[in-house]
């Protein structure tokens, strides 16, 4: 294993975090700080309770788990497709680096500064409503899972695009509303009936659902069935970036 | 650069004949794009170690497609291509240690600053950081004062030198330059050239494409001319150059001639501009030149000169014709 440059890959993507960190790190926070103003303290007061949690309480492993999503998501298809848009990728492709050292060290980097963004969602609304973490062990195996997962998502997605536009139609046109749908912001029996059929194709669902599970032992889903469905996701997008790398799709002419 | 410099790479294997085997070893390479275009048809080539090799071709005649196999960048069709006795598909770390790519395409990176571009090439060849290396070859390549600038901040050609310095950070035995000085300014291209030379003093074995034949003539020992995908001819260039060279002689008359006298015609010669001048053509590999005979039949005809002068046809001549007659 060529662990330098698996190391370098990985620095070299961070410190451009570092670039931009009104961007990265004030962002999210303004974000969520907006988002308990509006659905925790505007709407949230006229919604007394959910399943048990108040409203404001309730929203936050949602608001952690879209922020997770998107962020690793558009991390790691910008991080790789930004490589191949200025022609540096010749450089990645012809150093003696194996396909999965280069997935490894661009999906860790992007699947960190997702966590890292997320854990600042964490604290930050802790400002705002109490918070209770029941399962920890869970809770953490969720968002490892959601994060790494995402940026392999993101990475396949950055390989795939070829042009800037297709590097956010997929993010902007199905991850996006996917994500709000999944239950953020409701819990799914909230929904008419017919609708949370629906929602059960959304794999978001899914997740979000384990995810609050490990907060406040409420979900809408069973718990195995999350777990299932979130290793389902990430063997799906191993087995594609794994395809990836045996027939060099777009990265190999 | 110190002399130690390219000398301390121990990864070629230890039996490693170097003098008897090529470095590089290229078997039936052939590579066909998916959308069907054939850019290498079976090119097969060694390349000696320590040796500078110019690849000659026009545009689109496969010079970065075949580097590109080389290096790894472009999954050949069928062939096989062997660095210091590796196989570049089984063993590629090993084979690609060996390599360093200055790519022809300059990459449109903006932000980065030149020593994290250039350490991060390092890194890549999984070596770890050293700093005086770094500087060495930052001062070498007169980029040690721009070393914190950002690479917008850079000349296009310092920017080719940026990337120089990436491909020499991990000290490659092999350096690929594709096409080094195409869009540079002559100040750039001398220094290009010294560098090379410098390089190859040190051992290090150069592959360079272009198609500014005075680049190859004046740097390489040996060419290889490659036209829609084949490689049409390799030759020692001094070789080449007296094999194909075909030399010139000019007669600047002394009066105006209106036509070849009928003496004369045997010869074969041309006759120039306003009747001022004669041109003659002849093999200067030949037994016999025909020069004397030439310039007896001159006088007996009763022509005067006022000067006499040789040229020899240049790569760039040598090169054109073979092309064309492809």
């Amino acid at each position: 294993m060529n662990f330098q440059a698996m190391k370098s890959i990985y620095f070299w993507e961070m410190a451009r975090t570092r670039r931009t960190l009104m961007q990265s790190v004030v962002s999210p926070v303004l974000s969520t700080s907006l988002y308990f103003v509006v659905f925790g303290g505007a709407i949230g007061s006229r919604i007394s309770e959910v399943d048990g949690v108040s409203y404001g309480a309730f929203i936050v492993p949602g608001l952690i788990m879209l922020s997770l999503m998107t962020q690793s998501l558009s991390n790691a298809s910008f991080g790789i497709y930004f490589p191949q848009f200025t022609g540096m990728i010749y450089e990645v492709l012809s150093a003696p680096v194996s396909f999965l050292e280069i997935t490894v060290a661009y999906v860790g980097a992007a699947a960190t500064k997702a966590m890292i963004v997320g854990l600042i969602i964490f604290l930050t609304a802790g400002f705002f409503v109490p918070i209770e973490v029941q399962h920890p062990v869970w809770m953490v195996t969720f968002f490892l899972l959601t994060a790494i997962t995402f940026a392999l998502f993101g990475f396949i997605i950055g390989i795939w695009a070829d042009n800037f536009e297709k590097l956010q139609f997929l993010p902007l046109l199905i991850v996006t509303p996917l994500a709000f749908l999944g239950g953020s912001f409701y819990s799914i029996d909230m929904l008419p009936e017919a609708w949370q059929k629906v929602a059960l194709l959304n794999p978001v669902v899914y997740l979000i659902s384990g995810f609050r599970w490990s907060f406040y032992g409420q979900s809408d889903v069973s718990l195995g069935l999350s777990i299932s469905m979130t290793m389902i996701f990430l063997g799906v997008c191993l087995y594609v970036v794994r395809w990836i790398f045996k027939t060099g799709y777009k990265l190999k002419p | 650069m110190s002399q130690d410099c390219f000398t301390k790479i121990g990864t070629l294997p230890e039996d490693f004949p170097v003098h008897m085997t090529p470095i590089i070893s290229i078997r039936d390479l052939e590579k066909t794009y998916s959308g069907g275009f054939q850019a290498l048809k079976s090119v097969s080539l060694d390349i000696n170690a320590g040796e500078v090799f110019a690849l000659l071709g026009p545009n689109g005649a496969g010079k970065t497609t075949l580097i590109s196999t080389i290096c790894g960048l472009v999954q050949p069709s069928s062939g096989q291509v062997f660095i210091g006795g590796h196989d570049n598909q089984t063993s590629y770390r090993q084979a690609r240690r060996l390599v360093g790519l200055v790519p022809q395409e300059m990459p449109t990176v903006q932000f980065e600053g030149v020593r994290d571009l250039v350490r991060l090439s390092r890194g890549l060849f999984g070596l770890a950081p050293d700093e005086k290396l770094l500087e060495e070859i930052l001062k070498d390549l007169s980029l040690w004062d721009k070393r914190d600038a950002a690479m917008k901040e850079l000349s296009g050609g310092m920017k080719r030198r940026v990337l120089v310095a990436k491909a020499l950070i991990h000290q490659p035995k092999i350096l690929f330059l594709d096409e080094p000085t195409a869009g540079v300014d002559v100040e750039l291209r001398r220094d290009m050239w010294r560098i090379v030379s410098r390089l190859r003093d040190k051992g290090v074995t150069i592959i360079l494409t272009t198609h500014y034949i005075e680049e190859a003539e004046e740097m390489a020992d040996r060419v290889g001319v490659i036209n829609n995908g084949e490689l049409i001819l390799v030759e020692e260039k001094a070789a080449l150059m007296s094999k194909l060279g075909r030399k010139e002689l000019m007669i600047e008359l002394s009066d105006t001639l209106p036509e070849i006298p009928e003496s004369l015609k045997g010869y074969g010669l041309e006759l120039g501009a306003e009747g001022r001048s004669l041109r003659y053509t002849y093999d200067a590999q030949g037994e016999r030149t025909g020069i004397t005979g030439l310039l007896n039949a001159l006088a007996e005809a009763g022509l005067r000169f006022d000067d006499i002068h040789t040229k020899q046809s240049s790569l760039e001549e040598i090169f054109v014709d073979l092309v064309r007659a492809n």
